[in-house]
């Protein structure tokens, strides 16, 4: 009796203490704060986020000091080969088997609507920086996840509302990734430019991705439009450009509009094919001493400079440490709330703000590549034309249909 | 305006010609692995790769050591032979032995190692070539604006699909190496160096690879991946075609060049699948492909 008796306390000792340990270590999981990093590592869209967007994560985590409140941060990561079963599998083995608490990079919109399903079942975090789809934070928004740098509603906003109304480019013809991102902006481009008083003539939808633009240059040639849509990304749309170089757009009188635009496209297809293009960027290295300052650091670590996607998982980062240490917890729900109640000014974001449905807005600019001669150094690429402001550089809430949006 | 099914004529001839060029790419491609194949029975899966070299040694000779674009069309793929040439000798006459299976994933993995170590140091973005001089501009042909280079290429490649053929089923050094594959015992109590023949024959496939390397450098953003993304069609082209069979490789890549550029014009969304659906089809057909003898 005495056995059983001694037994039974030592059970219920064992649990209390058990439950005890899981009570004071509910702030900080596992006492660890673990970051996930998944990205394109090797495919088209390595350059813009990449290996890169890690030494940016990276760095964030040594400017914070390596710990949150005396929890270290971990960090790891994987390539999700731009697919989103490799990507959603991944997320998942992360929460089962090493308790992911923050899941950052995301690329291409198609993993990353995968992925935010995966982490609203299982309630973790994301922090989306690299992809573009407007659709995440609108009819795909989670509790779970947010969305930092940019998505496809201001570019099209900035870039083809300034081609129409201040070029007078009415008559537009799309070349349109086959994909959730490339319907998106799309989307996005067509009602900007029906707004502006222009009309989309015709579109072809090409695989993504695609070695050969002969075809649908040829087919964009033909539609007589005076501008020709590259609802595309990445390698896409520097190969789009090279292969209308090639076949003399410009010169018959017909402009393109690279809707989506990084500075590592610019920089290898070099100025004379791009100069004069316009486009919408949500930072850029060389815009005030702040951004410089801080892509100066980078620029030693990498030999690289940064693109906007990779200032901002350094900045979102940051703002997701701030924010576990000043709540002592890395619960979603709780972090985010945090989130929301804060203003979002950095080297990267100004005038930010986190939005319910788990947008962050912020100033947005419209840039125009420079010109060979105007052009100081290798990587001295873009002119800031017009600063759009944050509440109307995205979609306004009123026009929202994410779940989380009382309208 | 004549229309063909909706399209204007002048768009219908425009996108067979673009489409004629990129089958002047398949045919080139799938015609090294054809002789590859047939000849040494590897199915080389390395063969995107040292296209993508063939590229890469055309911008790094132009960058570093100031070779232009003539010299680079004889210099590139005499260099990536010799590469070949060196994988052939010390990785893939170790297994030749065994099962075909060994040799598929022994240049798979070549493929992976070169392409994994240019990425880490180049990036995917990819880097431009700039079209020869001679080469730029273009001529307005009445249905469409025909840039010189584009042209340039599906002649050059023709020529050298020829060419190949010509060396391997009309002269004496061609009858050699298929009597050497059929029967090397027999071939080396002829006195013939058949291990020597099977390197050269390795060699000379990866050379058409690099030399249509060089033909692309000026048309697409040269990167790492250029070739990984054409590798499967390709091969897909030579199983069409039939496997091993030199002249099969030549008019079915052209003519999935063009079935691919209609596809581009009438369903663009298809354009990336049309040519594995015609693949199924025939595997369904006569599965020795187009081209094959029944084994």
């Amino acid at each position: 009796m005495t056995f059983i008796k001694k037994s039974l306390t030592t059970a219920v000792a064992l649990a209390a203490t058990a439950a005890m340990a899981t009570t004071a270590q509910a702030e900080i999981s596992d006492g660890e704060v673990r970051i996930g990093y998944l990205a394109d590592m090797s495919g088209t869209y390595r350059d813009l986020a990449g290996p890169g967007g890690l030494e940016a994560l990276r760095m964030a985590v040594e400017d914070f000091g390596g710990d949150v409140n005396g929890a270290p941060i971990q960090v790891f990561s994987a390539d999700d080969r731009n697919s989103a079963d490799v990507g959603a599998s991944t997320v998942r083995e992360w929460i089962d088997t090493r308790n992911v608490d923050m899941v950052a990079g995301l690329v291409a919109s198609s993993v990353t609507i995968a992925v935010t399903r995966v982490l609203e079942e299982h309630d973790s975090f994301g922090i989306v920086s690299a992809s573009a789809a407007s659709s995440i934070t609108n009819e795909h928004c989670t509790p779970n996840h947010i969305h930092w740098v940019y998505d496809t509603y201001p570019l099209a906003n900035g870039t083809a509302r300034a081609i129409v109304e201040e070029e007078g480019g009415d008559t537009w013809f799309m070349l349109t990734a086959d994909y959730a991102f490339g319907h998106a902006l799309e989307g996005d481009v067509t009602r900007v430019v029906e707004e502006a008083g222009g009309e989309v003539v015709g579109r072809v939808r090409h695989p993504f991705p695609t070695d050969d633009f002969s075809s649908y240059i040829l087919q964009a040639q033909g539609s007589g439009a005076q501008i020709i849509g590259l609802a595309n990304a990445g390698a896409d749309t520097v190969n789009s450009i090279m292969t209308a170089a090639q076949f003399g757009v410009t010169e018959a009188g017909q402009q393109l509009a690279g809707l989506l635009v990084f500075l590592n496209d610019v920089y290898a297809m070099g100025l004379e094919d791009t100069q004069g293009l316009l486009l919408t960027t949500g930072w850029y290295w060389n815009m005030d001493d702040e951004s410089r300052e801080w892509a100066e650091r980078y620029y030693e670590r990498t030999n690289r400079m940064p693109t906007m996607v990779q200032a901002g998982i350094y900045s979102s980062t940051m703002h997701y440490l701030q924010a576990v240490e000043a709540t002592g917890s890395d619960d979603p729900a709780t972090v985010r709330e945090y989130m929301m109640d804060q203003e979002i000014n950095d080297f990267f974001a100004r005038n930010g703000r986190l939005r319910e449905d788990g947008r962050m807005i912020h100033d947005m600019y419209l840039a125009q590549v420079k010109s060979p001669e105007a052009s100081e150094h290798d990587w001295d690429l873009y002119e800031i034309l017009a600063t759009i402001p944050a509440e109307e550089a995205y979609r306004p809430l009123s026009e929202s249909q994410c779940k989380l949006v009382q309208n | 305006m004549t229309m063909i099914f909706g399209v204007p004529l002048a768009v219908f001839m425009g996108q067979l010609l673009l489409g004629l060029i990129n089958g002047a790419f398949y045919a080139l491609l799938s015609l090294g692995l054809a002789v590859i194949f047939g000849l040494l029975k590897i199915v080389n899966f390395a063969h995107g790769a040292m296209y993508m070299l063939g590229a890469f040694a055309t911008l790094l000779g132009m960058r570093y050591l100031g070779i232009n674009y003539w010299a680079a069309l004889l210099l590139a793929p005499l260099f990536v032979g010799l590469f070949g040439m060196l994988i052939e000798r010390f990785l893939l006459r170790r297994i030749a032995h065994l099962d075909h299976l060994y040799g598929l994933l022994l240049t798979f993995g070549i493929a992976l190692i070169l392409e994994g170590t240019l990425v880490n140091f180049f990036g995917v973005s990819g880097a431009r070539y700039p079209t020869p001089e001679a080469l730029q501009g273009g001529y307005q042909t009445g249905f469409m604006f025909l840039p010189k280079y584009r042209a340039f290429v599906l002649v050059a490649a023709i020529v050298v699909c020829l060419f190949t053929w010509y060396m391997i089923e009309r002269t004496r050094l061609g009858a050699y190496l298929r009597a050497g594959t059929e029967n090397p015992a027999l071939m080396q109590a002829f006195g013939v160096n058949v291990p020597l023949l099977i390197t050269l024959t390795y060699g000379f496939g990866v050379a058409l690879a690099a030399f249509a390397g060089v033909l692309a450098a000026p048309l697409y953003p040269v990167s790492p991946t250029m070739g990984s993304n054409l590798l499967i069609v390709v091969f897909a082209v030579v199983v069409i075609g039939g496997m091993g069979s030199i002249l099969g490789a030549v008019i079915t890549g052209l003519t999935m060049g063009l079935i691919e550029g209609l596809t581009k014009v009438y369903y663009p969304e298809a354009a990336n699948t049309v040519i594995f659906l015609v693949m199924i089809l025939v595997l369904l057909i006569r599965p020795a492909g187009l081209f094959g003898k029944e084994a």
